[in-house]
């Protein structure tokens, strides 16, 4: 028997509600579509393009307001497949320069990518052809100019340190959204460890466009547009003038020139020989003379001011052992070796160059003695009796100095240098198989040891401060503001301040008659230097100076590196001396001084090892 | 010996017919929504309007499929697929890939599956079974509880796969619970609470308490005695409605992702969303709107074809009817869709099984559910949900989904003659 249910009238309450919602729909419907006439105007034949607004990229300038790098427009041909129809092949064939199977080709390829969305037709169209296309646009559907901004380099240097700007490849726009594919980023340099600050954001502007492909105005009045936000500016802590005088200098030569604020910290000047016009990167050639550039066997691409860090120090590590052994008590300003020409222990010979004999502790700076640090350094590292304890001791004051560890501030790329430890020498010869006369080479800064130039301009700063050094970094303020980071924390070394005394003195001596950088000095200036030669057993020994001026409130630490260039007083001293007088004195009195070193082409012609 | 009797015996021809016009009216839809001048063919099965016809094909066979089998099967095994569909929910969870932020998929072989499509079917099944027991009354606390705990946990995982649309969609069993004998005012007062929420977002939480305070107190002091009981009744009733108003205000806030803050603001008007919701529906109701009275015509609609409206395959699919037939065409979807609704509940009504009274009233609410949303979504009305319009909308889980769901209801209905309860 079937039970009859309950509430079978609710059944209408149901139906009341079908019929409510759909009687609701209708009447909305009637309004939007029949009563209502904006909505048939906003979709009659109008067509929406979404432009993207590229932000002007932020612009770099050097410490004193110049302009280091700016932009130009550019314009970029676009395309949407599908509204492409009914098109003049003919004539866009002749103004873009290219033919019509170029052209189907081209077309095809932005078909594949996608039928709806646009892609790039042809990249950086010239001004003129812009101007050309304008008049021809409303005969080519589906086509309009994107406008972009390109680098430019008033002057053409500083091309490593500023870096430059390309496409971002699948990796950048796997790891970060903002970038779309032909999005421009950062790539090296400048460019790429400020390109959060440099890239600005970019804008959308929503812009009707009729079937005749005009434009009609702002979508909405440009409601759904939101504004391009330019990258922020960039102060610098490079001198320009500076920077293009180091670059000029090492015309024809391999190597680097560091230049530093003891003070601040601050980075005047970042030479890396060969250099190249970064201008050569920019745009459409870009590709083209990238792979030239990297094909080039001298490795212009190569930052060697910040990568080069297989080459020891040679001599200029001699000031460090300096201090570390008045630190650790072994040496004194009086202390004096014998040097018969060379310093020798048992069979053991490390040879040195003629000079006076003994030498106290300014005097061994002044001409560069090897025996002198022979004894030094295994006086440090045997003073506990347990060679590597010395050793431990003798390593955390090097690395105090900045060398064998990264800085870690704004610099594009970083190498950290090579600074052993007890460990590897134990892996090497067996635990404690090792003792001061077996690692004896790092006396005089060769071995296991390797700098990169900026670490060894740092360590010049830190000298020149007597004991303390600010990380280098390449940037001062943006936007105006100065940065406020570590980078302008204080860095002590573990040196006490009273060991630098006598250590600066005889750097100072170094310019003075019988010094190893007497050649380089100038006159009525106090500049205090130390001669290094990186010894190559593939070619000439490389050619190496660091140096500050003036001796008391330094204004400059600088280090020098030229490869091939034979001992560090033929070239690197005169280029550091003639970096130091034309920051300090702005001009250049020692015209064939100057001249020597211009006139020298280390390339073309690489000299023949001497000895 | 039993007379081996047709299958077609008691089908309602009313209900096939409108399905496989409604059907067959989503799938030209599509075909104008994302027609394509290098595959012009509507069998062209690289375009979605080619895989919908495969999809069409394959639900017309699981059709037939549900009508071969008997009717008792679904009564007895109601409660084993409910079973089955939520662990198939939980296995989703645990293996499935991030699409677009919802993971509602396990991939078998080169198919996608979407249990979520099935859970409507399963749940409805389900709750008529328990509800068509004898003994069992809506009236009794028990049962409701029984029987929201069997909406709950559908919902929860599905709430659970970030897909909040289908999970919404779970309240529209409410009427079915309503026609079954919970009280009238359990609606009502859904539907106060649901405009409260709505003023709640409007406005801020201390005009809603001057709002209510203020009705609050006219309420008292219109009556005619004023007691102690009724001032602290009246307290309290204020009370708990400012409680509502600030935990919809805390939800709002901190639970809801800001997409769906964005949405909600969008749809009351108290933003323009830039580039995501609001120039969703803005684009769909341009589309719609443009079409007049008579539309522009079949692939003529040029909102469609220049792609202004997203998701116009899936959940934007009425604005392709509105702007290319126009008010007609329309009218004439939302009649077909009102059809269908109304003749499931009067089939419904003529069931002398309370069980597949109550699985048709499921039915009906669930169609009207996504079709309320999914059309509301596209004129204006609703907020942007991603559900999809029943038998229009592109999509082989949904497509199949309703048509089971549907196609249970119509054999059920067809088994009618031969059962005494």
């Amino acid at each position: 028997m079937a039970i009859q249910s309950k509430h079978t009238d609710r059944m209408y309450v149901m139906m009341g509600i079908v019929i409510l919602v759909a009687i609701t729909f209708l009447g909305r419907l009637f309004f939007i579509q029949v009563l209502d006439d904006s909505y048939r105007l906003s979709a009659e034949n109008n067509v929406l393009r979404y432009q993207i607004e590229f932000p002007a990229r932020g612009l770099i300038y050097d410490r004193n307001d110049e302009l280091l790098v700016f932009n130009e427009a550019a314009y970029d041909l676009m395309v949407v497949p599908r509204q492409a129809k009914d098109i003049d092949t003919a004539s866009i064939c002749q103004i873009l320069g290219m033919t019509r199977e170029q052209f189907i080709a081209q077309m095809n390829k932005a078909k594949s990518y996608s039928y709806r969305k646009e892609t790039v037709f042809q990249k950086q169209i010239s001004g003129v052809t812009y101007g050309n296309l304008q008049e021809k646009l409303y005969r080519m559907r589906g086509f309009f100019v994107q406008k972009r901004t390109l680098r430019k380099y008033p002057k053409p240097i500083g091309a490593h340190l500023l870096g430059y700007v390309g496409e971002a490849n699948q990796g950048k726009l796997d790891e970060d959204s903002y970038y779309k594919k032909g999005d421009y980023v950062g790539i090296s340099g400048l460019e790429k460890s400020y390109e959060q600050e440099l890239r600005g954001k970019k804008g959308v502007k929503v812009v009707m466009v009729d079937v005749f492909n005009r434009k009609k105005g702002s979508y909405k009045d440009g409601k759904y547009d939101t504004l391009a936000v330019a990258g922020k500016i960039i102060t610098s802590t490079i001198d320009a003038e500076l920077q293009a005088y180091g670059e000029y200098l090492m015309q024809n030569k391999t190597g680097a020139i560091v230049a530093l604020e003891p003070a601040t910290g601050e980075i005047l000047a970042l030479v890396t020989g060969p250099s190249y016009d970064p201008n050569l990167l920019v745009g459409r050639v870009r590709s083209k003379n990238y792979n030239l550039l990297l094909k080039d066997t001298l490795k212009p691409l190569f930052n060697r001011a910040l990568m080069s860090e297989q080459n020891p120090p040679g001599s200029t590590f001699k000031l460090i052992n300096a201090l570390i052994g008045q630190q650790v008590g072994v040496v004194t300003p009086v202390t004096s070796y014998r040097c018969p020409r060379g310093y020798v222990s048992g069979n053991f010979r490390m040879g040195c160059h003629d000079h006076r004999s003994p030498l106290n502790l300014r005097e061994s700076i002044q001409h560069s003695c090897n025996a002198y640090y022979g004894n030094v350094f295994r006086n440090i590292i045997d003073h506990t009796g347990k060679p590597w304890e010395g050793f431990e001791i003798w390593r955390k004051h090097v690395l105090s100095f900045g060398l064998g560890t990264k800085f870690n501030t704004d610099l594009p790329v970083e190498y950290r240098g090579i600074v052993p430890t007890t460990e590897f020498y134990d892996k090497y010869y067996g635990e404690h198989r090792w003792k001061s006369l077996t690692i004896i080479s790092m006396a005089i800064g060769q071995g296991e040891l390797g700098t990169t130039p900026l670490q060894l301009a740092n360590m010049t700063a830190a000298i020149a401060n007597r004991g303390y050094y600010y990380p280098p970094h390449l940037v001062k303020a943006i936007d105006g503001k100065p940065i406020t980071s570590r980078f302008t924390e204080k860095q002590m070394t573990t040196i006490d301040r009273q060991y630098f005394i006598p250590v600066v003195d005889g750097m100072e001596m170094v310019f003075q008659q019988g010094g190893t950088g007497y050649r380089s000095r100038i006159d009525s200036l106090s500049m205090c230097g130390k001669t290094g030669t990186a010894q190559n057993p593939h070619g000439e020994d490389h050619s190496i100076f660091i140096c500050f001026a003036p001796k008391d409130n330094p204004k400059i630490a600088l280090a020098v590196f030229v490869e091939n260039g034979g001992g560090g007083s033929k070239y690197a001293a005169p280029i550091a001396s003639l970096m130091v007088e034309k920051y300090l004195r702005d001009t250049i009195s020692r015209q064939a001084f100057e001249q020597v070193i211009l006139d020298a082409d280390l390339i073309t012609n690489p000299p023949k090892k001497t000895k | 010996m039993r007379r081996q009797e047709s299958i077609f015996i008691g089908i309602d021809w009313v209900t096939v017919f409108l399905y496989l016009t409604l059907v067959f009216m989503g799938w030209i839809s599509i075909y104008a929504a994302v027609y394509n001048e290098e595959h012009q063919s509507i069998l062209d099965t690289t375009q979605r309007y080619g895989k919908q016809l495969i999809w069409i094909g394959l639900s017309v066979f699981v059709a037939l499929v549900i009508m071969l089998i008997d009717g008792k099967f679904y009564s007895t095994f109601a409660i084993p697929i409910y079973v089955v569909n939520m662990l198939l929910l939980v296995i989703v969870l645990v293996t499935a890939r991030d699409v677009a932020g919802a993971r509602s998929w396990i991939d078998i072989g080169p198919f996608k599956l979407q249990p979520s499509e099935f859970s409507k079917s399963a749940t409805a099944l389900a709750i008529a079974y328990y509800l068509s027991t004898l003994n069992i009354r809506l009236e009794d606390f028990k049962t409701k509880l029984i029987a929201v705990v069997i909406l709950v946990i559908p919902a929860v995982l599905i709430l659970l796969q970030n897909d909040t649309g289908s999970m919404l969609v779970f309240g529209a069993f409410a009427l079915v619970m309503y026609r079954e004998g919970l009280s009238g005012n359990f609606l009502l007062v859904g539907l106060a609470m649901a405009l409260l929420f709505i003023f709640s977002l409007l406005f801020t939480p201390f005009i809603m308490l001057i709002i209510i305070g203020s009705i609050g107190l006219l309420a008292f002091l219109f009556q005619r005695k004023k007691t102690w009981k009724l001032g602290l009744t009246v307290g309290a009733v204020v009370g708990m409605l400012m409680g509502f108003v600030f935990s919809v205000d805390y939800i709002f806030n901190e639970i809801l992702e800001p997409h769906q803050q964005v949405r909600i603001d969008v749809l009351l008007g108290k933003k323009d969303d830039l580039k995501g919701a609001g120039y969703n529906v803005n684009q769909s109701k341009i589309a719609i709107g443009s079409g007049g009275f008579l539309g522009k015509g079949f692939l003529k609609g040029t909102q469609t074809k220049y792609d202004f409206v997203p998701e116009q395959t899936t959940d934007f699919i009425f604005c392709t009817v509105g702007e290319e037939w126009g008010f007609i065409g329309a009218f004439t979807v939302i009649a077909l869709f009102a059809a269908l609704i109304l003749r499931i509940l009067y089939i419904s009504e003529r069931q002398r099984s309370s069980f597949t009274r109550i699985y048709g009233y499921c039915v009906a609410s669930i169609l009207l559910f996504h079709f309320l949303i999914n059309i509301g979504m596209t004129i204006g009305l609703m907020p942007v949900i991603g559900i999809p319009l029943p038998f229009f909308s592109y999509g082989g889980s949904s497509l199949l989904g309703f048509t089971i769901l549907l196609f249970i209801f119509v054999k059920l209905d067809g088994y009618r003659l031969q059962q005494l309860r």
